[in-house]
């Protein structure tokens, strides 16, 4: 696959895989409002990946259409963050991942919106009015968790504790990303990170939370080296095309 | 083929004013802005959000229309760009929302900012002293509203 091509499967691939973890908190939230606002959201990221995994496919040129590679790849094959792949663990952790990644998302895409390549700014301009949504979604309940109760701030604390680690990697930037700007489709995400710190610290300020201590960064899943949990997720969103190869409704 | 009265793409329009929103029934795609171009060759559609459910479910029920009529040669194609708005929601299908029972969105959606929306006018009684339950609710395009004058609850059309 060509680096522009791979670019797209990127984007798909951060959307699909988170997408389908918060599909696995419908009819488990921890409210009815909560369990919808959840499942809209992991809605809006499985639609955006559709949109990016064809693109893909377009791009390739060899036949292979959203569906192909989102249900025919193995785990080393996934080319998402390692953020999104994480567990759901309690509310609050699902919480930080949405949190840390739809302010990425929400940045991403509104630079995205003014590319060149209109394929790529089509899908950026429609995706970026939702993910704003989630980005409000998600900042309101960082502070509604972190100026809450004892209990509350202890596992909004707690889920940052976790999901920090795998921030960095957001911003990372390789020869995908060069070309991908150089042809007009990409964004450059290192110069996205400060207006997202600005943007992180702001909430957390507001939630009465402190910006988590700096730590190595954990990365890798740009190149297919994911944690043990995108195997599990892959087992579970393959299972029907894996039994039943091709099958369709 | 010979149509009756007006120009092919005059029918077609007429046609698609009667396709419902599978989701809202009482609306058709027409009212909610979906039909971006009609021509008498191709119907030009855009989804409300990337992820609607009821996206393929609009299709299918536009061609099945064309099909129904003598339109099989009209192609259907879809377009992201520009990115539909709530704004293109017709005056006609924002009075047949309110008459469904769903709050119609605020115009200006473009500019809308997130925070400080206008408080939404209760569909039943028409009340402005509603709050909003949750931004999320039973379909992508809706939210949870409550109206703290008649305590009746609704869904809202979301500004998008």
């Amino acid at each position: 696959m060509d680096k522009i091509a791979t670019y797209a499967l990127r984007l798909g691939d951060d959307s699909l895989i988170l997408g389908q973890r918060l599909g696995e908190w419908c009819g488990h939230a921890p409210a009815l409002e909560v369990d919808l606002s959840l499942a809209n959201v992991a809605l809006d990221q499985v639609g955006q990946a559709t949109h990016f995994l064809n693109l893909a496919g377009e791009i390739e040129g060899e036949g292979r259409d959203g569906d192909a590679l989102a249900f025919r790849r193995d785990v080393m094959d996934f080319t998402n963050c390692l953020l999104v792949e994480q567990p759901n663990g309690d509310f609050a952790q699902t919480i930080a991942r949405q949190f840390l990644f739809s302010h990425y998302q929400a940045l991403l895409f509104e630079q995205m919106t003014a590319a060149k390549d209109t394929r790529f700014a089509a899908i950026a301009a429609k995706a970026a009015k939702e993910v704003a949504y989630h980005a409000t979604l998600a900042s309101d309940w960082v502070i509604r968790l972190g100026d809450g109760t004892e209990e509350s701030k202890a596992r909004m604390i707690a889920g940052f504790d976790w999901m920090w680690r795998f921030a960095d990697e957001l911003f990372l930037m390789d020869d995908v990303d060069v070309a991908a700007i150089a042809a007009g489709a990409g964004v450059d995400k290192a110069a996205l990170r400060a207006a997202w710190d600005a943007r992180i610290d702001t909430v957390l300020a507001e939630a009465t939370l402190a910006r988590p201590a700096p730590r190595r960064a954990t990365t890798g899943g740009r190149a297919g080296r994911h944690s043990e949990h995108l195997g599990h997720l892959l087992s579970d969103m393959q299972f029907l095309q894996r039994a039943y190869p091709g099958a369709t409704w | 083929m010979q149509h009756a009265g007006g120009t092919p793409a005059l029918h077609i329009r007429a046609i698609l004013a009667k396709v419902p929103d599978p989701e809202i029934p009482a609306v058709s795609v027409v009212d909610l802005g979906i039909v971006r171009e009609i021509s008498a060759d191709r119907v030009v559609i855009t989804p409300t959000y990337t992820g609607c459910p009821a996206t393929i479910a609009i299709e299918q029920s536009i061609r099945a229309a064309l099909d129904a009529n003598g339109f099989a040669d009209v192609r259907i194609e879809t377009t992201l760009s520009p990115p539909w708005s709530s704004d293109w929601i017709s005056d006609e299908g924002r009075e047949k929302l309110r008459a469904y029972g769903i709050a119609p969105p605020p115009r200006g959606a473009a500019t809308a900012s997130l925070k400080n929306q206008m408080a939404a006018e209760c569909p039943q009684c028409g009340s402005s002293n509603t709050e909003e339950l949750s931004r999320f609710g039973s379909t992508p395009c809706k939210a949870l509203w409550r109206c703290k004058s008649c305590a009746e609850p609704f869904d809202r059309f979301k500004c998008h």
